[in-house]
């Protein structure tokens, strides 16, 4: 560098000049980011993962979470945290001989999971197809008239609950993870939203918040549990927990309940006296992409 | 050397690292003006992006990955394309490929930057950052192929800081660096170039439910073709090191370059083609990804011209490469460099990611095409990964060639040629 003596001050200015510049450009640009901030409390930043908070810590978290509720959605709502219980391991069994592709299931979810009202979200996907095949690929899940069409029949997907899950397997940060009733949970407050785990699964059970939900307040389902239906925040993932703040209490999956022709069955697994059990022993049972090695808790079956 | 010295000349050279980083010449002033500028744009798309929901984005619970894990995907091969490159330097015991080891090195570790920007700004809760550091987070390791990914990019990251960091700092105090301290270093972070685009493959092709990925030939694809981005990238820094430092690059490691580009184009070619081959002839369900990327499929054809532009981007600098004109014309082998360079951007990004979710699991085709604010955003990273290796070759070159050094500035030296490793 040979610059004369009496141009460098001006050098200096003009460098002191541009860092003012950019620093004020900086802060111009991220601004965006301090409202956003601001919504994120110590407590929310700081939170530790589900296994590792105690009690008196769930507690707190749990009244926290419901007086957010209740300050961005305006309504009083109550979040549980049923835990799995002993002898019990769910499994799901889905009859395609009777099913009409009515998508009450689907809606059910929508409603009881507490899901986006704008983009129509549900757990539930159901897929109509020519009959004849069982190939995907010719099937559509954008058909729109009076079910059940003739020549059609119809398969409802839902997250499979996989014993060999590839979703857990890949989370980087195990936010997602197997619960001893064989339901896959995912800990909305700990993900990182980098939605491997949609990538991973192979039943497009997975959902991410690409936006915070919006629901109005009468419209909300205030019986929430901690791990499935409460209000999920901006870019999390999210699934199926087979309602599992209602079938740990005793009652059925809100989509089973829904449907109007029975073709649904679900309970304990363990229960050789189950009705679920009674159907995997005697029908036609077969598994979604058996092939993938996932082991899923959600069997398809036909009548004889 | 006493410890105490250390404390004194250490700070001292990073201090002139920093003047030397914000001193230059009107060139270097526009340059940077202009990359702050897209970085900063970047930048607030980013914030809006992440205040408002990924939703200003086209990605979809059926596309869930899109432009920024594509160009994430192609930075890592960048940045082990840009170590790898120097295989030959010590294989074949190539003395003038010694002196480029260094710029390859300042190249990984700007390429990375870049890597992990791309991975924070898709991630969809960057405040949980923390949850992913080993140790403080819940890391799961060794399951997830993305912590090995974390730990080898991080990894990769401070080997190369180290190795480049040491061997400036001995320049600038005027020693012989001790082989000790960067020759082992050098050795690992070449395997360990290859462990970072290995893993980044294993990310895709260990995921049963996508066809499109689930591929033993991934991790071999993505190794040939980081050995064409670093070579394409570098042969060109190296003409603009030539031309705006007083560094001195001989002709030998362009050609060395060169020699490598040749045989890897054609290797990738051939890969692509096996890959082409076993869609196309197996057929089925397995391969209405691979159909939908090239010809389109059931009337939505959005990657058509993406992949079709690769491959004629990838041929046609195949055919320069190999062409005798090019062997005198610099021009045409930076014309390919910079053909070389795009195709594997498009084939290794776009074409890599997108076709793995189209048709979705339950065979839904939903298309995916960038908006603008994901355009923005991808703009901003690269710009600032470019500011960071302006700004790396920037402070680091002037020492090598001894104009700058614990002694005071002088004169490049004709004598001093500076042999990095």
């Amino acid at each position: 560098m040979s610059e004369s003596e009496e141009k460098q001050p001006r050098r200096v200015h003009l460098k002191v000049l541009g860092a003012t510049l950019g620093a004020g450009a900086f802060a111009y640009a991220m601004a965006p980011l301090r409202a956003w901030t601001k919504d994120i409390s110590k407590e929310q930043f700081l939170q530790k993962h589900y296994k590792e908070l105690n009690k008196e810590e769930l507690a707190k978290v749990i009244t926290r979470l419901e007086a957010e509720t209740k300050r961005d959605y305006g309504r009083d709502v109550t979040i549980k945290d049923p835990k799995p219980r002993e002898g019990v391991e769910f499994g799901y069994a889905l009859n395609l001989s009777v099913c009409i592709g009515c998508r009450k299931c689907a809606e059910a979810c929508h409603v009881e999971n507490n899901h986006d009202r704008k983009t129509n979200n549900s757990y539930i996907r159901v897929i109509e197809m020519e009959q004849g095949s069982m190939d995907m690929e010719r099937g559509t899940t954008q058909y729109d008239h009076p079910v059940p069409a003739p020549g059609k029949f119809y398969m409802p997907v839902q997250c499979h609950q996989c014993d060999n899950a590839p979703c857990t397997k890949v989370c980087p940060v195990q936010a997602t993870w197997k619960e001893p009733d064989g339901i896959v949970v995912v800990d909305y407050n700990w993900c990182i939203g980098c939605r491997y785990c949609e990538a991973a699964c192979p039943y497009h059970a997975r959902r991410f918040n690409w936006t915070k939900p919006e629901i109005p307040a009468e419209q909300i389902n205030p019986n929430q549990g901690y791990l499935s239906n409460r209000i999920r925040p901006q870019g999390v993932v999210e699934k199926c927990t087979f309602c599992l703040h209602r079938t740990r209490e005793g009652r059925l999956p809100a989509c089973l309940e829904a449907c109007p022709t029975g073709a649904r069955v679900f309970g304990n697994l363990l229960d050789p006296d189950s009705e679920i059990r009674w159907v995997l022993e005697h029908k036609r049972v077969f598994i979604l992409k058996e092939e993938l090695g996932t082991r899923p808790r959600f069997f398809y079956y036909f009548d004889v | 050397m006493t410890k105490n010295s250390h404390v004194i000349t250490y700070p001292r050279f990073i201090g002139r690292m920093v003047l030397g980083a914000f001193d230059g010449t009107w060139r270097f002033y526009v340059w940077m003006t202009a990359l702050t500028a897209i970085a900063l744009v970047g930048a607030n798309a980013w914030a809006q992006q992440t205040a408002n929901g990924m939703h200003v984005t086209s990605m979809t619970d059926h596309v869930s990955w899109g432009l920024y894990i594509a160009n994430f995907t192609f930075g890592v091969g960048l940045a082990a394309g840009a170590v790898m490159m120097v295989i030959p330097a010590y294989l074949y015991d190539d003395h003038e490929m010694h002196d480029v080891v260094l710029i390859g090195e300042l190249l990984a570790i700007a390429a990375i930057s870049v890597c992990i920007g791309f991975v924070v700004v898709d991630m969809g809760r960057p405040d949980r950052l923390w949850h992913i550091l080993p140790g403080i987070g819940r890391f799961n390791w060794p399951i997830s192929m993305l912590t090995w990914d974390v730990l080898v990019l991080n990894g990769y990251l401070l080997l190369n800081l180290h190795i480049a960091g040491y061997l400036v700092y001995m320049r600038f105090l005027g020693k012989r660096p001790d082989k000790r301290w960067y020759l082992p270093f050098v050795f690992l972070s070449i395997g360990w170039a290859i462990s970072i685009h290995t893993v980044t493959a294993f990310l895709y092709s260990g995921l049963g439910g996508r066809p499109f990925w689930n591929s033993a030939l991934l991790a071999p694809r993505f190794i040939a073709s980081a050995f064409i981005t670093g070579p394409a990238f570098v042969i060109v820094l190296l003409q603009v090191v030539r031309r705006a430092s007083s560094f001195r690059v001989g002709d030998g490691p362009i050609r060395t370059l060169t020699s490598v580009l040749r045989v890897t184009v054609l290797l990738n070619l051939f890969m692509l083609g096996s890959e082409v081959f076993t869609a196309f002839y197996t057929g089925g369900t397995h391969s209405t990804a691979v159909h939908y990327l090239f010809f389109g499929s059931h009337g939505r054809h959005a990657l058509v011209p993406w992949i079709w532009s690769a491959i004629a981007l990838n041929v046609v600098s195949a055919i320069v490469l190999h062409s005798k004109a090019t062997r005198e014309r610099l021009e045409l082998l930076d014309f390919a460099c910079f053909a070389a360079f795009a195709g594997v951007w498009i084939e290794k990004g776009m074409g890599l990611i997108i076709p793995a979710f189209v048709p979705s699991t339950l065979h839904e085709i939903v298309e995916y095409s960038p908006t603008l604010t994901e355009w923005k955003i991808t703009a901003g990273v690269w710009a600032f990964g470019l500011m960071v290796l302006t700004l790396a070759l920037k402070t680091a070159l002037p020492v090598l060639t001894g104009e700058v050094s614990l002694g005071g500035r002088k004169e490049p030296d004709a004598d001093d040629v500076p042999h990095a490793a």
